[in-house]
C-alpha cells in the first residue's frame, strides 16, 4: 500500500508543474490588460500605462514573469491582488471555507439521494420509477444553474417565504469568524437561533449546487449496477439461494461502487464550476465568485494563484479517490 | 424563586425595547469594496462603502446636487488670479476610534496636508504603504500638474496653490479620492508595523464608523454620535453584498434589505406596482454616444456625419434598448447638468433628407463598421442591440454596416488607436458634475490623442478654445455662456450621434424615508430613516 501511495504521489509532481504553466498562461492568453480595465472609459496615457505596467512587473517578458511566479511560489508567496492589493493566499483562506461548506453539503445531498435512486432504478429496471427518475436526472443534468437558482429563490423565498433569499446567515447575528464554517461558528457563538439561521441559508444553494452531480451520480450508479447484476457471480449468488437483499447489498453494490466513487470524485471539479454561478446568485462569499470577478478584471495574480489552489485541491481529492479504490478493491492496490 | 418569571419578563421587555430602539438599515449593495481607503480606487461601489459613510472632504457635494458646499473646510477664499485657495478648517471635528486607535486630537491642517501629499509625492513614506498601490483618480483629474503646493498656514488654515487657474477645482476636491484621512492614525499604524490597516480598518470623520467587513458578504457600520454635521437617524448601517439584480429585488421584497441599487430595466414596472415598495428616479448624469472617426473620409465631412445622424431613429432605440427608461440625447452633456443648452434642436429623424444629403456630398455605396461594446454600462444597457438597430436604419439610406466587437479591455484600447476603422458606441458618467468633466475629457483637442478619451478624434479649435476659456473663468454665468456656445458647435459639427441619457432608479421599502438620490450616482445614508 505504501508503494501504491508513493507512486500516486510521484505523479502529482509533473501534473502540478503542468498546472502552473496552464494557470499562468490562461489569464494572459485572454485579450485585455489590467491597466486598461482599471482606467475604463477615461483611457490612460501611454506614459502612465508604461509606468503602471512596470510597477506591476508586466513590462518584463512573459517567460521571465513565469519564472518569477514560480520562484515566489516555492517560497510560499502567491502574490498580491492587483485590485485589493492584499495577499492572494489570505483572500483565498478567508473565502475558501464558505465554498467548502457549500460544496460538502451539495455532495452529501447528491450522494445520499443519487446512490439509492440509482440502485432502485437498476433493480426495478424499466418500471415507472426507473423511467421517471432517469428522465428527471436528464432534466437535472441539463439544468441551467443560474435560471434554476433564481426559480427556487422566487418560489421558496419569494412566494412561500420558507427560506431566506441569499447570504450565509441572518444579518442580526454577528460574531467573528473562528473556523470560517458558518454552521460551526454559529454553534460556537452560543447565540440563540444562529445555527438554524445558518442552516436555512444553506438549503437552497446546496440543492442548486447538488443538482448536476446528483443527476450524474444517479445515472452512473444505475448503469454500474445494471452491469454488475448481469455478472456471473451475481447469478451464482442468486442460484445458491442467497436472499436478494444480500445479493444486491454485498455482491452487486460493492462492485458497482468503484465507478460511482470515481464519479463522485470527479464531481469535485463540477462543483467548483457550479460554485461560480451558485455563489453569484446566492451572494455566497466563496472562491467561485472571487475567481469570476478576478477574471473579468484581469487580476493576474489572483487568477493564476487561485487556479493553482483550486487545481491542487482537485488533485488531492482525486488522489484520495484513487486511494479509496485501493481500499475497496485489493486488485488495484497490489497491481 | 417566585420572582423569576417577573424578572424574565422584565428582561425580555428590556431586550425588546433595546432592539426596537436600535434602528438597523440594510442596503443590498452590488459590488464588494476593493478596500476602505478611497484614494487608490475608482469604482462607485468602493466609494459608497468608504468615502461616503466613513470620510469627509474639504468641500462636499450638496446632497442631491452637484453644487459644492463647505465640508471639513468651513469657508475659503480664492485669490484674484485664481491660483491660491485659502481654506479655513472646521474646528472640533472628532476622528473615529477603534481597538487600535484612540485619537488624542481633533482634525486639523496636518491631516489635510498629509492626505494630499501621500498621493502627490512618490517619495512620501505613505505613497506606497501597500506595494503596488496607485492613485488613479488623483492622476486622471490631473492633480499632479495642477497643484503646486499644499501648505499649512496654522492648525486650522490650509493654502493650496495651483499652477494654472482651474474653475472645477473645488468640485475636484469634493470627489472621493480627496477624502481626508488621519495623520495621527497613520503614525499609530506605522509604529505598530501594520500600515496596511489604513485600507482595512478605516478611521474617518464621517457620519458612520466602520465596524467590520466580511469579504464579499457583509459590511457593518455604526452611527458616529459625535459627527460634526447632522447625526444619522439610524443606529446601524449594514451593506449586504448581493451581486445579482434579480436576487437584490427578491431580498428587498422579502424584507431582507431596505434599499437596493441598479434594478434590471425589465423589473421597473413590477416595482412600481408593488405597494410595499417605492421607486425614486432621476435622469442620470451620463451620456451614451456613437463616435465617428472624424479623421477618415468620408466621416471627416460634418455634412456626411449629420446625414448619418438623421438616418437613425433615436426614439426606437430608447424604446427598445432602454425600454423607455432614458431620454433621447441631443447634447453631449445631460439635461441635469448646469449649462445644458436646451435651445438646441436635435437632428430630425428623416431618412429621405439623409439620403439626399449623402447624394449631395457624393457619398455612394458607403459601408462602415459600428463597434458594439461587449458589456452593459449604466449609459448603455445593450450595445449590440443598439448597433443592430442602427444597422437596420442605415441600410434604408443605402449605408451598409458591419458590427464588430472586442473584449472590453481590448475595446477600450483599440477604439483609441489612430486610424480606427468604424464608429464606436461608448458613453460616460460624470465624476464631479462639472461640464468640463464631459466636454474636455471627451471632445477637446487635448484628449484626441492616444490614451485620451476623445474617440471621435475630433479637434475643433474654436470648440476647444471655448472650453479652455471656461476652465479659467470663475464666474458661473460666464462659464455657462461659453459651454452653451460650445454645444452649438458640437451639434453643428456632429462628431457623435448622441444616443441617450439613461434614467437611474432606486427601489426601496415603503418604510424608508429621507433617501436623497445623488446625480453622481452615490448612495449615502446619513439622512435615511425607517418607519416602524
Amino acid at each position: 500500500m505504501a508503494r501504491f501511495i508513493l507512486s500516486k504521489l510521484l505523479y502529482l509532481v509533473p501534473t502540478f508543474l503542468g498546472i502552473t504553466i496552464i494557470a499562468f498562461s490562461f489569464v494572459r492568453i485572454l485579450p485585455g490588460d489590467p491597466v486598461l480595465l482599471m482606467a475604463g472609459e477615461r483611457g490612460v496615457s501611454p506614459e502612465r500605462h508604461a509606468e503602471l505596467s512596470a510597477q506591476l512587473g508586466y513590462d518584463k517578458s512573459v517567460v521571465l514573469q513565469y519564472f518569477d511566479f514560480l520562484g515566489r511560489l516555492f517560497q510560499g508567496d502567491l502574490g498580491n491582488s492587483l485590485v485589493t492589493k492584499k495577499p492572494v493566499l489570505g483572500e483565498f483562506m478567508a473565502l475558501f471555507p464558505a465554498t467548502v461548506e457549500l460544496g460538502l453539503c451539495a455532495i452529501i445531498i447528491a450522494t445520499l439521494i443519487g446512490v439509492p435512486v440509482g440502485v432502485m432504478a437498476a433493480i426495478k429496471r424499466g418500471s415507472w420509477f426507473d423511467q421517471i427518475s432517469m428522465t428527471t436526472a436528464l432534466v437535472g443534468f441539463s439544468m441551467p444553474i443560474f435560471w434554476w437558482g433564481l426559480l427556487l429563490i422566487i418560489f421558496f423565498s419569494g412566494i412561500l417565504g420558507w427560506t431566506p433569499v441569499s447570504g450565509r446567515i441572518s444579518l442580526m447575528y454577528y460574531f467573528p469568524d473562528t473556523t470560517g464554517f458558518m454552521l460551526i461558528d454559529s454553534l460556537m457563538s452560543g447565540q440563540k437561533g444562529a445555527f438554524s439561521s445558518a442552516l436555512s441559508h444553506l438549503i437552497l444553494p446546496s440543492v442548486v449546487l447538488a443538482t448536476i452531480p446528483l443527476a450524474v451520480i444517479a445515472r452512473q450508479t444505475r448503469s454500474a449496477m445494471l452491469e454488475v447484476m448481469g455478472e456471473d457471480y451475481v447469478r451464482t449468488a442468486r442460484a445458491k439461494g442467497m436472499p436478494e437483499r444480500r445479493v444486491i447489498g454485498i455482491h452487486a453494490l460493492r462492485n458497482a461502487m468503484i465507478p460511482v466513487i470515481t464519479t463522485i470524485g470527479l464531481q469535485v471539479g463540477v462543483l467548483m464550476a457550479g460554485a461560480i454561478l451558485t455563489e453569484t446568485i446566492f451572494s455566497w462569499p466563496g472562491i467561485g465568485k472571487w475567481m469570476i470577478d478576478s477574471i473579468s478584471r484581469r487580476d493576474y495574480p489572483v487568477v493564476q494563484s487561485g487556479l493553482l489552489l483550486i487545481a491542487g485541491l482537485v488533485m488531492v481529492v482525486n488522489l484520495l479517490v484513487d486511494l479509496t479504490y485501493g481500499l475497496i478493491n485489493p486488485r488495484i492496490r497490489n497491481k | 424563586m417566585k420572582h423569576l418569571p417577573v424578572l424574565a419578563t422584565a428582561m425580555t421587555l428590556a431586550m425588546t425595547v433595546t432592539m426596537a430602539e436600535a434602528k438597523t438599515f440594510v442596503y443590498c449593495s452590488e459590488a464588494s469594496p476593493e478596500g476602505f481607503d478611497p484614494a487608490p480606487y475608482t469604482s462607485g461601489g468602493t466609494f459608497d462603502a468608504s468615502a461616503h459613510p466613513i470620510y469627509n472632504r474639504l468641500t462636499e457635494f450638496k446632497k442631491g446636487t452637484t453644487e459644492v458646499e463647505p465640508g471639513l473646510a468651513e469657508s475659503w477664499e480664492v485669490s484674484e488670479d485664481g491660483l491660491e485657495y485659502t481654506f479655513k478648517l472646521r474646528q472640533g471635528v472628532k476622528w473615529h476610534s477603534n481597538e487600535k486607535f484612540t485619537p488624542t486630537r481633533d482634525f486639523n491642517a496636518d491631516d489635510v496636508v498629509f492626505s494630499y501629499e501621500r498621493q502627490a509625492s512618490a517619495d512620501h513614506p505613505w505613497n506606497q504603504y501597500v506595494a503596488g498601490i496607485t492613485y488613479e483618480y488623483f492622476n486622471s483629474m490631473d492633480m499632479p500638474n495642477l497643484v503646486k503646493s499644499v501648505e499649512k498656514i496654522d492648525d486650522y488654515t490650509v493654502k493650496i496653490t495651483l499652477n494654472s487657474p482651474e474653475a472645477p477645482f473645488l468640485a475636484n476636491i469634493a470627489m472621493p479620492f480627496a477624502s481626508i484621512i488621519s495623520k495621527e492614525y497613520a503614525e499609530t499604524l506605522e509604529a505598530a508595523g501594520t500600515k496596511e490597516d489604513l485600507n482595512n480598518l478605516p478611521i474617518g470623520t464621517g457620519p458612520f464608523k466602520f465596524v467590520a467587513y466580511q469579504k464579499d458578504a457583509v459590511i457593518r457600520y455604526t452611527k458616529n454620535a459625535e459627527y460634526w454635521g447632522t447625526a444619522p437617524l439610524i443606529d446601524d448601517l449594514v451593506f449586504a453584498i448581493t451581486p445579482d439584480a434579480a436576487v437584490r429585488l427578491q431580498k428587498l421584497k422579502a424584507g431582507e434589505c431596505h434599499l437596493m441599487p441598479y434594478p434590471a430595466p425589465a423589473d421597473i414596472d413590477g416595482i412600481r406596482a408593488d405597494s410595499n415598495l417605492k421607486l425614486d428616479e432621476q435622469a442620470g448624469l451620463n451620456v451614451g454616444y456613437l463616435a465617428y472617426n472624424t479623421t477618415i473620409a468620408p466621416f471627416d465631412n460634418a455634412k456626411v456625419r449629420k446625414a448619418l445622424n438623421m438616418a437613425i431613429n433615436k426614439q426606437a432605440i430608447v424604446d427598445a434598448v432602454f425600454q423607455g427608461h432614458a431620454e433621447g440625447a441631443k447634447n453631449p452633456i445631460p439635461p441635469t447638468m448646469w449649462s445644458y443648452n436646451d435651445a438646441i434642436v436635435d437632428d430630425a429623424y428623416d431618412p429621405e433628407a439623409s439620403k439626399k444629403m449623402l447624394e449631395e456630398e457624393g457619398v455612394k455605396d458607403l459601408s462602415m463598421k459600428i463597434w458594439a461594446m461587449p458589456v452593459q454600462r449604466p449609459y448603455m444597457p445593450n450595445a449590440r442591440r443598439t448597433a443592430e438597430m442602427m444597422q437596420e436604419d442605415l441600410s434604408k439610406v443605402g449605408v451598409k454596416v458591419e458590427i464588430v466587437s472586442y473584449e472590453w479591455g481590448e475595446y477600450l484600447a483599440k477604439s483609441m488607436e489612430a486610424g480606427r476603422d468604424g464608429a464606436v458606441i461608448l458613453g460616460w458618467t460624470g465624476d464631479n458634475g462639472d461640464p468640463d468633466n464631459f466636454l474636455s475629457v471627451l471632445l477637446s483637442c487635448d484628449s484626441a490623442v492616444e490614451g485620451g478619451a476623445n474617440r471621435a478624434f475630433w479637434c475643433n479649435e474654436e470648440f476647444s478654445a471655448l472650453l479652455k476659456d471656461a476652465k479659467v473663468t470663475a464666474d458661473p454665468a460666464e462659464r455657462t455662456a461659453l459651454y452653451e456656445q460650445a454645444q452649438v458647435i458640437f451639434k453643428d459639427q456632429a462628431p457623435w450621434y448622441t444616443i441617450a441619457h439613461s434614467t437611474q432608479y432606486v427601489p426601496m421599502s415603503a418604510k424608508v424615508s429621507g433617501f436623497v438620490m445623488s446625480p453622481l450616482g452615490d448612495f449615502t445614508f446619513e439622512t435615511v430613516d425607517i418607519a416602524e
